[in-house]
């Protein structure tokens, strides 16, 4: 290795992200199995948790088909120390009681979400998992609607609350690779002395990958991914093509291309209730900026009015929703499915 | 109410002089039963103290014994301040016979929300009004468990971002936690979840709060519909923005859902603009149930005295 090669850590999140695409139905044995192949490939950092987060299990959000703590215990015995496990907390959804059972239990990362534009709310939360000894990571979600400087302000709260690493988060896939530069440029001048930038990338646009690039160009320096895409919306930037294409790029990720594409084919695609793909719900998430976490809501809250997803989606766009209104989408389905009826049949 | 039957008005204070102090006085101003001697603050420039000093209420920034230095003495205390001021205040204004409306999440005193069990706390020394989205939901939760068991219930309030102080913001978990407590020891659910939101968006969206239950999958539903209406009926006697944004909805068990059926309940909440803007529905409620609780306390006494 030169002294001028790049590296960026990976923390694969098909255990998070993935929950949404899984409908939070994930067993034992599927997390067993999918932490003992990335382990083993040499990915350093794994999320598990519900998709939304610790105790995300709820009726806003679907339940849990296993209990997140019981994946988690399962995913650090797995990784016998060999890769940090990691959870994900969003304030208002969990709280620091069910972060302190997570870090009992071995997780050894916390990672805070907030809204781009409200990342003091996360202050006790970070402060508490320091307290506890974890890695502390601050995400912003839904970056795209805060301008470059803005969200580096933000960026600068969360670093004063003991993050050690703040993420651009692209939840809803819509940044492109100029904003993706513009962001992680504006966060590392505030906070760059500090702490690290990281980017979580979607491929709603099919600019998971690129966008990760451009972020690792910019000097991010931990990255998301997701094996096979398993996330929410049309998937995350797939962790063995972000090891791929890294890897051609001279970017140090530390993980073996081989053994990352056989967990992709043998171990995760098996189980996946389907491929993430960038179907006409899927490219409205990114070009109107919704939350990618909405999709599934979207779709049964479509079977259930007979409405179609997408203009839920749309009107969520309108709106401006942010991350958590997941509820809302029933309302704006009851109002889409009456208005229809009011025009009479179609 | 005018001219000679006007009924002579209980002395009341107000500690905090933030968002929730301010809209409270300006409630308390209107109000024909209460009467506000004064209120207090920690920053002498705030624009709540400068408010109050412009309607001619006696301010002080001296904490409690600004209180009981006022002119007159009130025989209840509205406390706007956080958990930690109320829990330290708390016994003094005991020692001092004031009974105090708390505000905060301190909760030293049991939960109040007005439509569903003021009835039983009037004579408490000192009295918790949950939270925003526990005054938003708790009612909705207890009208569906007077006609059905709630196996579960669960609340999302979302409210905008200009809204949420710095109080609400350094210490989400308070929320999240007593308005849990709330929906199972007043609202009478098995177990809760509650979930809160902040959204930034401009113009400011008004607070939303939805309600899913957890209910048997043959509960009559024309009751629970008729419990919900009523109760929203009540609740809008004093927050005249609290509205249905849509009919309950009815949804049949669902994988995962341990063989129960769900009503959910979407609620808007309109604020009546005292001090923050309509969008606020979330301050207003909670200052709204509090002047209430205070009249109905008042109404008591004058009963009592008769």
């Amino acid at each position: 290795m030169s002294e001028r090669e790049v590296r960026a850590r990976i923390t694969d999140t098909t255990l998070r992200d993935g929950s949404h695409a899984m409908r939070h139905q994930f067993l034992p044995e599927q997390v067993r199995g999918t932490v003992r192949g990335l382990v083993a490939a040499g990915v350093p950092v794994i999320e598990v948790a519900h998709g939304d987060g610790l105790a995300g299990s709820s009726f806003t959000y679907g339940f849990s088909a296993t209990d997140e703590f019981e994946l988690i215990q399962i995913a650090v015995a797995e990784a016998k120390g060999d890769a940090k496990i990691a959870a994900l907390l969003l304030p208002g959804v969990g709280t620091i009681q069910e972060l302190r059972t997570a870090i009992d239990l071995g997780v050894g990362l916390i990672r805070v979400a907030t809204h781009c534009s409200e990342a003091d709310i996360a202050n006790q939360h970070l402060t508490a998992a320091r307290e506890l000894g974890a890695e502390t990571v601050g995400f912003l979600m839904m970056s795209h609607m805060l301008q470059p400087a803005e969200l580096a302000q933000q960026a600068g709260i969360m670093a004063a609350s003991g993050a050690q690493c703040v993420y651009i988060v692209d939840s809803a896939g819509a940044l492109t690779p100029d904003d993706t530069t513009e962001r992680v440029t504006a966060l590392l001048d505030v906070v760059g002395a500090d702490v690290q930038v990281g980017f979580h990338g979607h491929n709603n646009l099919a600019l998971g990958v690129a966008n990760s690039i451009a972020a690792v160009r910019a000097g991010a320096r931990q990255i998301d991914g997701a094996t096979r895409a398993l996330g929410a919306g049309a998937g995350n930037s797939p962790t063995e093509v972000l090891t791929a294409v890294f890897d051609r790029l001279g970017i140090h990720t530390g993980i073996d291309l081989e053994q990352i594409l056989d967990v992709a084919e043998t171990v995760v695609r098996p189980y996946m209730l389907k491929e993430p793909v960038m179907d006409r719900n899927s490219v409205i998430l990114g070009y109107t900026g919704v939350y990618s976490s909405f999709l599934v809501h979207a779709e049964n809250a479509a079977a259930r009015y007979g409405v179609p997803a997408y203009r839920i989606l749309q009107e969520a766009g309108r709106r401006r929703f942010v991350g958590g209104q997941e509820d809302l989408l029933i309302d704006v389905a009851v109002g889409l499915a009456k208005s229809g009826t009011e025009d009479g049949p179609r | 109410m005018s001219g000679a039957t006007a009924l002579p008005k209980m002395p009341v204070a107000i500690v905090g002089s933030g968002n929730i102090g301010t809209d409270l006085m300006i409630k308390i101003q209107r109000s024909e039963l209460l009467d506000l001697v004064g209120m207090v603050g920690i920053d002498p420039d705030s624009d709540g103290l400068a408010r109050a000093r412009r309607l001619g209420v006696e301010t002080s920034s001296y904490g409690v014994e600004g209180l009981l230095a006022f002119e007159r003495r009130p025989e209840i205390v509205f406390e706007a301040t956080s958990a930690g001021a109320h829990i330290a205040n708390a016994s003094r204004y005991r020692d001092a016979g004031i009974q105090a409306i708390d505000l905060t999440p301190a909760a030293i005193g049991p939960f109040v929300v007005p439509p569903v069990n003021l009835d039983e706390h009037l004579n408490a020394p000192n009295l918790n009004m949950v939270t925003c989205g526990g005054q938003a939901t708790v009612p909705i939760v207890a009208a569906i468990s007077a006609v059905t068991p709630v196996h579960y219930a669960e609340i999302v309030a979302t409210i905008a971002s200009r809204s949420a102080g710095p109080g609400t913001r350094a210490n989400i978990d308070e929320f999240t936690e007593t308005t849990s407590r709330a929906l199972e020891m007043v609202g009478g659910a098995g177990r809760s979840k509650a979930i809160i939101v902040l959204n930034p968006v401009s113009p400011p969206m008004i607070m939303r709060d939805t309600v899913f239950c957890s209910i048997d999958p043959d509960a009559d539903r024309s009751l629970i519909v008729d419990s919900i209406k009523q109760m929203v009926n009540a609740v809008a006697q004093y927050v005249p923005g609290y509205r249905m944004a849509e009919d309950p909805q009815f949804d049949e068990p669902q994988a995962g859902w341990g063989g129960r059926a769900r009503v959910t309940t979407l609620l808007e909440v309109e604020g009546n603009g005292d001090y923050l803007p309509p969008y606020a529905g979330n301050l207003d409620i909670m200052t709204a149930a509090a002047t209430r609780v205070g009249e109905r306390i008042s109404l008591a006494r004058l009963e009592v005295r008769a």
